[in-house]
């Protein structure tokens, strides 16, 4: 055991409604790179967060150089070596460079013997060295907001870099870098690790596994699959090794089969230039498209475009061969076009009201009485007709949504956008956070609602799920549409080479 | 086991409401023991008292639940009674602000149509700047409070204002009934209709709804197709005109106006809603609890006055209570978690 650094064993999480870490583990060795892969909400990042003392562990060990250890929290992470680079940057933008490197443990110095105050001068030496070792051409008196994002993220590692740390945890690091600014980072990663640093990385993009990394651990719903040496991997043995699980009686049969195009988007591009590009696809009646790719292919840039929520530079939307003008959300909703979002939580539910406003909130307009009156009859026969149809476990239609479980709560607001009987449907990432029972539930909701004559446009990060229910796959990578694969060709694998198309 | 459930009911109640709870018990005690407490007259002036204050604190209440606020609420009142006031000074009276050249008397009616639309100018130019200005509703209702205040000192000139129509006066502190028997002021039946109507426009109205909607998630609110932008705009206008009246009454009721009128108005109706229940974070409220939670602000003032307490301590109670009372409240939902 002392041949690691760090271990961890044994490791599992339970989050409402989610097994997210089932007996997970992770070797490390110092002085080594080591890539921990898997599909999105495999359990990579759960697993930092629980070495990183963010989450605690519901069962399992750490071991450090062979003895137990436990962390407790963030804090004590860093006290004992541990650094981490998040994948979600969290600097604060008004103040400067030096003072987020040094946040949490300001040096100081007594003016006349007595009153601490921060030693500014010390910071922004060190920082000016620190920045120069890691080759960032930055003053550390610039103000973090002024920098663009991976700028931010250069700072945010030379952040954990200065904390000498013995292991250092990069998620996804290089999701905005440009290419100079990955080949400055692999600079840094070899003399992290001819310094004896154990670096774990984690990266959806293969070909830079495979040229940083000497070791690769592979997780799958959780679980530990196994431990390889990087050169004994190839990119096809990895994504065979991510994705590779049974996926028989997962997934309702379909039984329809789509009719004539309903919805056309043509050449649709952000006003962001590093945002989706000249997308164009159709879909039809009563399909289910899949929309597949890796993490930053701005797929729900691309949704949200459509819907109204980001502004575009150029592109048409039509229904029925009448293009559409939509500005807000509010002229999609009016126009047919229904959007459930990535985020139930920031954009989906309104935690403190019941589930039958929830459901009702965007219909309520069908249900006045002399144009004014709400009538609580209709509305309620709505809600009752919801929570049957859709078998929404709640205890009451009063109750508070937020007491519901991830699932009826995104039952609730499917329930919601079929209230003004849509005719397509934009679906982002329907079952995330959602346990096995209830997601079934959800497939099946969804290819009825195709068997319905309605046109879905599905967003999912789930292999088993794009292949278990699309009609037709359109894959993205890097805010462009690379292609489109018919129900009977898909394959996890082909679908994987058109999500990283452009990913060197 | 019936019995048990419904001493469980009671018990539930105590604890869900537990500073009305004990209002009553030492409003109960104040009435045993002190003289004069339960009669006719203290109940007339804790209505007219908590009927005005309703009115303000129902405008104030949207705002809340939006997670807004409202501090331009009590200068606005000043204003609309000053206003009022001038408009409505008999044509005879000496100390008239304007002379009758210049603004004739006027009918009482057609002035508390002009005090409205100015309220709801007010009140519109606050969720403008809220809602497309994006200035956060503090921020906001700070400048126009300030700014209110001044129209109201250049347009008063600083004098108190007075010599109003008598039958301005009487439509306030009217009443039904006997003076030394039963009876109650014409201000309790305002405050009930406008009670009904805010109860209808919260509950069974598109606008109630989108209000909650936009204090329980404003993103998923916009996502989900609602106005949101004129939703709170609505709100402040309805606000507005609510402080508006509220002005208009109270200057009656008062029989004069000064520019000093209404400071701090604001405070007591954010107070009275958040006693009441209407969640500072936004998505809660209902418009009995707002009644209650003003109703007991009075109610404490009035329990106060007769123990004889010096006025002096009374501010330190109030400050006390609101505090206690939202912490109570807020232990509800940490509870919950």
């Amino acid at each position: 055991m002392a041949d690691y650094l760090l271990e961890m064993d044994d490791v599992c999480k339970a989050f409402p409604g989610v097994q997210a870490l089932n007996h997970a583990k992770l070797q490390l060795k110092a002085g080594h790179v080591h890539a921990l892969m898997g599909e999105n909400g495999a359990g990579k990042s759960t697993l930092m967060k629980c070495m990183f003392g963010i989450y605690k562990m519901d069962k399992g060990q750490i071991y450090m150089n062979g003895k137990a250890v436990t962390i407790k929290d963030p804090i004590d992470a860093l006290s004992k070596g541990i650094a981490m680079v998040h994948q979600e940057l969290q600097p604060i933008p008004a103040m400067t460079i030096s003072e987020n490197i040094f946040l949490g443990r300001y040096p100081q110095k007594k003016v006349l013997g007595f009153i601490p105050v921060v030693d500014h001068t010390k910071m922004n030496n060190d920082t000016n060295e620190l920045l120069k070792k890691v080759k960032l051409n930055f003053d550390s008196k610039q103000k973090v907001g002024s920098l663009s994002t991976s700028q931010m993220q250069l700072v945010e590692i030379a952040k954990a870099v200065s904390a000498n740390c013995k292991v250092l945890i990069l998620d996804e690091p290089t999701s905005s870098l440009t290419q100079n600014e990955v080949d400055s980072l692999f600079a840094i990663i070899k003399n992290l690790k001819s310094n004896g640093v154990a670096i774990v990385y984690i990266s959806h993009k293969m070909d830079e596994i495979l040229q940083i990394s000497d070791e690769v651990t592979i997780m799958r719903d959780g679980q530990y699959v196994g431990t390889w040496e990087a050169k004994e991997l190839t990119i096809n043995s990895i994504i065979t090794k991510m994705v590779g699980r049974e996926l028989t009686n997962l997934f309702p049969k379909k039984e329809n089969v789509p009719g004539e195009v309903v919805f056309e988007v043509e050449d649709f591009t952000s006003i962001n230039p590093k945002s989706f590009r000249h997308v164009s696809f159709n879909i039809r009646k009563g399909e289910i498209l899949g929309v597949s790719g890796l993490v930053g292919a701005q797929r729900t840039e691309l949704m949200e475009g459509i819907f109204g929520i980001r502004s575009k530079s150029s592109g048409k939307v039509m229904l029925h061969g009448k293009e559409l003008h939509i500005n807000r959300p509010k002229d999609a909703i009016d126009n047919g076009v229904a959007m459930l979002t990535e985020s139930r939580r920031t954009s989906g539910i309104m935690g403190v009201l019941s589930v039958a406003d929830n459901i009702s909130i965007s219909s309520l307009k069908n249900y006045l009485d002399y144009k004014i009156s709400i009538n609580s009859g209709k509305v309620d026969n709505l809600v009752k007709e919801n929570v049957k149809k859709m078998n929404i476990k709640t205890p009451s239609s009063k109750t508070p949504i937020k007491s519901l479980s991830g699932g009826n709560q995104q039952k609730v607001i499917i329930g919601r956008w079929l209230a003004n009987s849509p005719e397509v449907l934009i679906l982002d990432e329907p079952t995330r956070g959602i346990d096995v029972g209830a997601k079934y539930e959800i497939y099946c909701i969804i290819a009825d609602l195709a068997k319905q004559g309605k046109s879905i446009l599905m967003i999912s990060s789930e292999m088993g799920e794009i292949l278990g229910m699309s009609d037709r796959i359109m894959v993205m990578c890097d805010g462009r549409c690379t292609g489109f694969i018919d129900r009977k060709d898909a394959t996890q694998e082909n679908v994987m080479a058109l999500a990283t198309k452009f990913s060197s | 086991m019936k019995k048990e459930s419904v001493s469980d009911k009671i018990f539930y109640i105590v604890k869900s409401n537990p500073i009305v709870f004990l209002l009553v018990i030492a409003s109960i005690f104040v009435g045993i023991f002190v003289e004069n407490f339960f009669s006719w007259g203290s109940l007339g002036n804790l209505i007219s008292n908590t009927a005005i204050r309703f009115l303000i604190a129902l405008g104030v209440s949207g705002c809340l639940i939006t997670k807004g606020t409202d501090l331009s609420a009590g200068r606005q009142v000043g204003f609309a009674a000053c206003i009022a006031g001038v408009l409505i000074q008999r044509a005879s009276y000496a100390g008239r602000r304007f002379s009758a050249q210049v603004i004739p008397e006027m009918n009482m009616f057609i002035v508390l149509f002009i005090v409205l639309i100015i309220g709801a100018v007010i009140g519109l130019i606050n969720g403008f700047i809220i809602s497309r200005l994006k200035v956060p509703p503090f921020i906001t209702t700070l400048g126009t409070q300030t700014i209110v205040y001044g129209l109201c000192l250049v347009f008063t000139d600083a004098q108190p204002i007075g010599g109003f129509q008598d039958s301005y006066i009487n439509l306030v502190t009217g009443r039904i009934g006997k003076v030394d028997g039963f009876y109650l002021p014409y201000l309790l039946f305002i405050a009930a209709i406008f009670g009904v109507l805010f109860w209808f426009i919260y509950n069974k109205t598109c606008h109630g709804k989108y209000m909650y909607a936009i204090g329980g998630n404003e993103v998923a609110a916009e996502v989900s197709g609602v106005n949101t932008k004129n939703t709170i705009l609505r709100i402040y206008v309805i606000a507005g005109v609510m402080y508006a009246l509220a002005g208009y009454l109270l200057a009656a009721k008062s029989g004069g106006a000064s520019a000093s009128m209404g400071s701090g108005y604001e405070l007591e109706a954010i107070a009275g809603c958040t006693i009441g229940g209407v969640s500072t974070t936004g998505g809660i409220g209902t418009i009995p609890g707002v009644l209650v939670g003003v109703l007991v602000f009075e109610l404490l003032k009035i329990v106060l006055q007769f123990l004889g307490v010096n006025p002096y301590y009374n501010y330190i109670v109030q400050g006390l209570v609101i505090v206690v009372a939202v912490a109570l409240d807020i232990r509800k939902y940490i509870a919950k978690k």
